[in-house]
């Protein structure tokens, strides 16, 4: 059975890329008011002095050159095509780059600081959550955990501004914005590491504090509920240590509706990270799409839109792989909820 | 005025048992009031720009300062604070309203609608809201209005509270009294109504205040993109203000920290008024939390 829930995994993350692209495709021609190359043209005659001669077989060239005088449905399909061999065409705000080459240079910002975080905070939050429910807790956890609570329901990035002001502004021990210093070269060099590794921390710290207590609460709950079930009491009997019992019967347990919590979360976690990026001027994708969205770059924001799409698709996707690992019980019949 | 004494006092002992919910009720209440006395107070045309003279320090004068487009920021965060519970309130409405009938038709009625339903919840709860937002917000060739903004939120904030709805319609559509229902001649639009939504009704308030919350945190994020309404002061919008003029930089704590306090009492609250209902709906959480 669990060939089929491959399949039925598989063919979701598909029509979700395909859902994706498909919005990314419509969303634009909705807006039947603004035709973009005439404004373009329009702009370019405007300001070259009023020579509207010939303005209007223009259009038409540049349509035909863009294909917009085929079929819909042919269109769609050429659409489909660039957004599979990620050809987003060039970027107008940024041009000549092409909007392929800002997404490649932005895209390990992203990856690297926000799968950290997002990591780093569910393993630390799932097992606090899960000491917290242990007779045998660390006292100092339970006094943490409301203020974690408080922070859990701030936007990453206003608790992002906070830090910012604090530790970069009032007392600065932190860079105030961007990525790396300026004059560095990104490379793989030690220096240059460290000077990223120093940027990345108020932000990484932001996306950690806002999640932590999310995870720890979370994991509570489940293992609270699970404490009373039978084979934890069997376990004690046959006499199994407490660190035993913890570790392979009650958290193994409570970590599967986490682990699916995880990766319905992942969108969430996304949209705050690209705030975050702008509160920043992290150079990840997040401040490419602000970039983006002010200079009203139309192939720049369906490249950016359509990359964060397919990562969490694919993260998810990946969450979802390790389910059945974790579950050895869990076959995918068809169950009702 | 006994049964009222009598009630009130019923719900003191409740609400001492369920702190959270008292809480964030409070929380709310505290904005709400804000707002009304403000806007009593307050001469609200001061929110617009060139109110002022631009970059004041909080003084007699101006209780928040003023920004560098010379609005009077205590106006703008009493407007602000108005938007942006209506946008709670009308986004909570319009996404219940969607949760609601796809949950129980799904739930209820199953089959391939119920399928169909399943799968579009599954593949939207997997797509970041923001992203999507952020194109439709991008696309609008004029400026954006409350309405318009309110609308695209709610589009894409109720997809968790449908399928909550729906596994509730169906562990309940399978017990007696629904067959009871059935058997007395009821139809299904009645056994909805008359049988199934009171049942539900924990689940539905929960759902409108996670729905409340979701579009809030999606309309101030558009806003902080500047993808807002950018003629109205909203709190997001003067998010994205102090980050355009670096107020933080320039040391104006008065222009950035006051919308931030406003946003974190109402996302404080909204969580704590979640939290408190999940445990009205589902008893079982009582110990845990």
């Amino acid at each position: 059975m669990t060939i089929i829930y491959l399949f039925k995994r598989v063919g979701l993350f598909f029509l979700v890329v395909w859902a994706a692209a498909t919005l990314i495709f419509i969303l634009p021609r909705l807006a039947t008011s603004r035709n973009p190359i005439a404004e373009r043209i329009g702009q370019t005659a405007g300001s070259a002095g009023y020579l509207s001669e010939g303005v209007d077989e223009m259009v038409k060239a540049w349509e035909a050159k863009f294909g917009l005088d085929q079929p819909l449905w042919k269109q769609y399909l050429y659409h489909l095509k660039d957004m599979i061999n990620f050809d987003f065409g060039y970027s107008l705000a940024f041009y000549p780059s092409e909007v392929r080459e800002l997404i490649y240079a932005a895209l390990p910002w992203t990856i690297c600081l926000f799968g950290m975080a997002t990591l780093i905070s569910f393993v630390l939050g799932s097992l606090a959550g899960a000491l917290l429910s242990w007779p045998t807790a660390p006292r100092f956890l339970q006094y943490l955990l409301p203020f974690f609570l408080t922070l859990s329901a701030v936007p990453h990035y206003l608790l992002g501004l906070v830090l910012l002001f604090f530790f970069a502004f009032t007392i600065r021990i932190f860079p105030l914005y961007g990525g790396y210093s300026i004059g560095t070269v990104p490379g793989f060099s030690f220096p240059f590491l460290l000077d990223a590794l120093r940027h990345s921390v108020l932000p990484g710290l932001a996306m950690f504090l806002v999640g932590v207590g999310f995870w720890s609460l979370q994991m509570r709950g489940i293992m609270v509920m699970g404490l009373e079930e039978d084979y934890i009491s069997f376990a004690e009997a046959k006499g199994l240590k407490g660190n035993g019992i913890f570790f392979r019967y009650a958290v193994r347990n409570a970590l599967l509706p986490q682990v699916t919590a995880l990766a319905i979360s992942l969108g969430q976690v996304i949209s705050g990270a690209i705030l975050v990026e702008v509160v920043f001027s992290y150079p990840g994708l997040g401040t490419l799409l602000l970039k983006a969205v002010s200079a009203f770059d139309y192939n720049l924001i369906s490249g950016v839109v359509f990359i964060i799409i397919l990562i969490i698709a694919a993260a998810t996707f990946l969450v979802d792989l390790l389910y059945p690992v974790l579950d050895p019980r869990i076959t995918y019949h068809r169950s009702t909820t | 005025m006994k049964t009222l004494g009598k009630s009130l006092g019923r719900a003191a002992a409740y609400g001492r048992r369920n702190p959270k919910l008292v809480i964030g009720m409070v929380f709310i209440l505290l904005l709400l009031l804000f707002w009304l006395i403000g806007s009593l107070l307050v001469d609200l045309t001061q929110s617009q720009p060139i109110s002022g003279l631009p970059d004041q320090s909080p003084s007699l004068q101006y209780l928040l300062g003023t920004d560098s487009n010379g609005r009077d920021l205590l106006a703008v965060m009493i407007v602000g604070t108005g938007l942006t519970l209506r946008i709670g309130i009308l986004a909570g409405t319009i996404g219940l309203g969607v949760a609601v009938i796809l949950g129980f038709l799904s739930g209820y009625y199953g089959g391939l609608l119920d399928t169909l339903i399943k799968g579009i919840v599954d593949v939207l709860l997997t797509v970041p809201p923001l992203a999507v937002l952020v194109v439709i917000a991008a696309m609008r060739a004029e400026a954006i209005t409350l309405n318009y903004m309110i609308v695209i939120v709610a589009s894409l904030s109720w997809m968790l509270p449908t399928r909550t709805i729906r596994a509730q319609v169906l562990t309940l559509r399978e017990r007696a009294y629904i067959s009871m229902a059935k058997l007395s001649g009821m139809n299904n639009l009645e056994i909805i109504v008359k049988e199934l939504m009171p049942n539900l009704m924990p689940y539905l308030a929960a759902g409108f205040v996670s729905i409340a919350a979701t579009a809030v945190l999606a309309s101030i994020g558009l806003e902080a993109l500047g993808l807002g309404p950018q003629y109205l002061p909203t709190l997001g919008m003067t998010i994205f203000w102090a980050i355009s003029f670096s107020a933080l930089f320039r040391g104006m704590w008065w222009w950035w920290l006051p919308p931030v306090v406003i946003i974190v009492i109402l996302f404080v609250g909204l969580f704590l008024l979640t939290a408190g209902m999940d445990e009205i709906a589902n008893p079982k959480l009582r110990k845990t939390m």
